[in-house]
């Protein structure tokens, strides 16, 4: 990683983070790396660490952060969440950071697709003939899908802003 | 005892393995399942965006729920997470439930966040309990060595699940295939998550994390690996062939899911419990329990 320019901090960035429902625990961290000890993607992925990320947002090195693909690597198993000592529950603060990197339009595309679907259809996979045969022969029920509401329930784009 | 079964998205359409004998063992058991045709997804796939968006889709599923009266018994662990996660955030948190239902308002839902929400093993275990199902076992599974995966959401986070079971020694699961008559094989990677919720950002990361498990479960020797959790099933059943590519072993680890286990054990015929849609074919375990 290239040396942090000061001058490029945000320091605003941290409060946004723990302002976002679930980032609420994020400024009791005192860094002691439990959350990264007991992660199971940081020693498979070196650039995925729970506690260099909170370092990051703390610091206020937000498109370094936002704008990155390690961000979208939590694999939501809760295992930092559980040990950590301050209770800072970092699982949720990931979902925080994430939710503010879709607000500024850095998402993988395979998230937004999956938000059309359930917008279209109410579930992840469209339901025709076909699926609902095969329930048919092993004395399953039909599934219907019920779109209606999810169309009335999320809004056109997908962070809501 | 009567509750709303709630599919989710992935099981009624890739699992029916694990929705029929959900459905036979329950019924087998006295619980009586009832479909409720509007329930959707549970807004889990929607976190990562927005969580707020994730908690009025869930709170909509609650609503209706609530509706009807009834407690919800989810086959999916994420499902069951969300669900629970989001019925004690409502419960709870009094701001929270008001926006909530100004959102809900728009399709004539209200939601106060009373309905428990249970995976079916963990309902399994609270309601028939180990003993009631040792009762109800007609064909015990002797002489079968099961290997359990309990997914993180099952057990994890922990504060929504006081009272329940512990994330760093389970046990749950565990007993309730012991008292299938089988024998539970322990191994090192039994708390390891299974990779599922990074597939779609990086396969080489998941990979590597189910195949620790595959790996220590096909050195126990055990007959099956046995899941509650249909995306666990896509890392551990789904992904295997292409693990034992790249790691070059000869990875044939049988998946089945706790309700098709318990079904043999209340002996039922394994066409009836959908072990024909079981990719790898648990060859060895039927062929003793069977013949």
């Amino acid at each position: 990683m290239a040396r942090i320019n000061l001058n490029k901090l945000d320091p605003q960035f941290k409060h946004r983070v723990a302002d976002q429902p679930g980032g609420e625990g994020l400024k009791a961290c005192f860094l002691c790396k439990a959350c990264t000890a007991a992660c199971p993607i940081q020693p498979l992925d070196k650039r995925y660490d729970p506690r260099k990320i909170i370092r990051m947002v703390l610091l206020g090195m937000k498109d370094e952060v936002l704008k990155s693909d390690f961000i979208w690597l939590c694999s939501s198993c809760y295992g930092c969440q559980e040990v950590c000592p301050q209770n800072v529950r970092f699982t949720e603060v990931m979902y925080a950071i994430k939710n503010l990197a879709a607000q500024e339009a850095c998402m993988p595309p395979g998230l937004t697709a999956q938000r059309s679907l359930l917008r279209k259809h109410g579930r992840l996979y469209e339901v025709g003939e076909f699926e609902n045969d095969k329930r048919f022969k092993l004395g399953l029920p039909p599934i219907v899908e019920h779109p209606e509401d999810y169309e009335k329930l999320l809004p056109d784009r997908p962070t809501g802003v | 005892m009567e509750v709303l079964l709630y599919l989710g998205c992935t099981v009624p359409i890739r699992n029916l393995n694990y929705e029929v004998s959900a459905r036979l063992t329950a019924q087998a058991l006295g619980i009586n399942f009832r479909d409720l045709e509007e329930f959707g997804c549970c807004g889990f796939p929607l976190k990562s965006l927005n969580v707020e968006d994730t908690i009025v889709t869930a709170a909509r599923n609650l609503a209706l729920a609530e509706r009807e009266g009834l407690d919800i018994c989810a086959l999916c662990n994420a499902c069951a997470g969300t669900l629970n996660e989001v019925a004690h955030q409502v419960r709870t948190n009094l701001e929270l439930r008001e926006k909530i239902n100004r959102r809900l308002k728009v399709v004539g839902l209200h939601v106060e966040g009373k309905v428990k929400v249970r995976n079916f093993v963990r309902l399994l275990w609270e309601e028939i309990g180990v003993e009631g199902i040792r009762k109800a076992v007609t064909r015990p599974l002797e002489g079968i060595m099961l290997a359990p995966h309990y997914g993180c959401h099952y057990l994890k986070p922990s504060e929504l699940n006081v009272g329940f079971d512990s994330p760093e020694t389970p046990k749950t699961l565990s007993e309730m295939i012991t008292a299938t008559g089988a024998a539970v094989v322990n191994y090192p990677s039994l708390l390891d998550c299974c990779g599922g919720g990074l597939l779609g950002m990086s396969e080489e990361v998941a990979n590597a994390m189910a195949a620790r498990k595959l790996i220590d479960v096909s050195k126990t020797g055990a007959h099956a690996l046995v899941l509650v959790c249909p995306f666990c099933n896509v890392m551990y059943e789904g992904q295997q062939k292409k693990i034992a590519k790249s790691t070059g072993l000869d990875l044939k680890t049988p998946v089945v899911y706790y309700p098709q286990a318990l079904g043999l054990a209340l002996g039922m015929k394994s066409d009836q419990l959908g072990f024909k849609l079981n990719r790898i074919k648990p060859t060895g375990l039927l062929k003793i329990v069977e013949g």
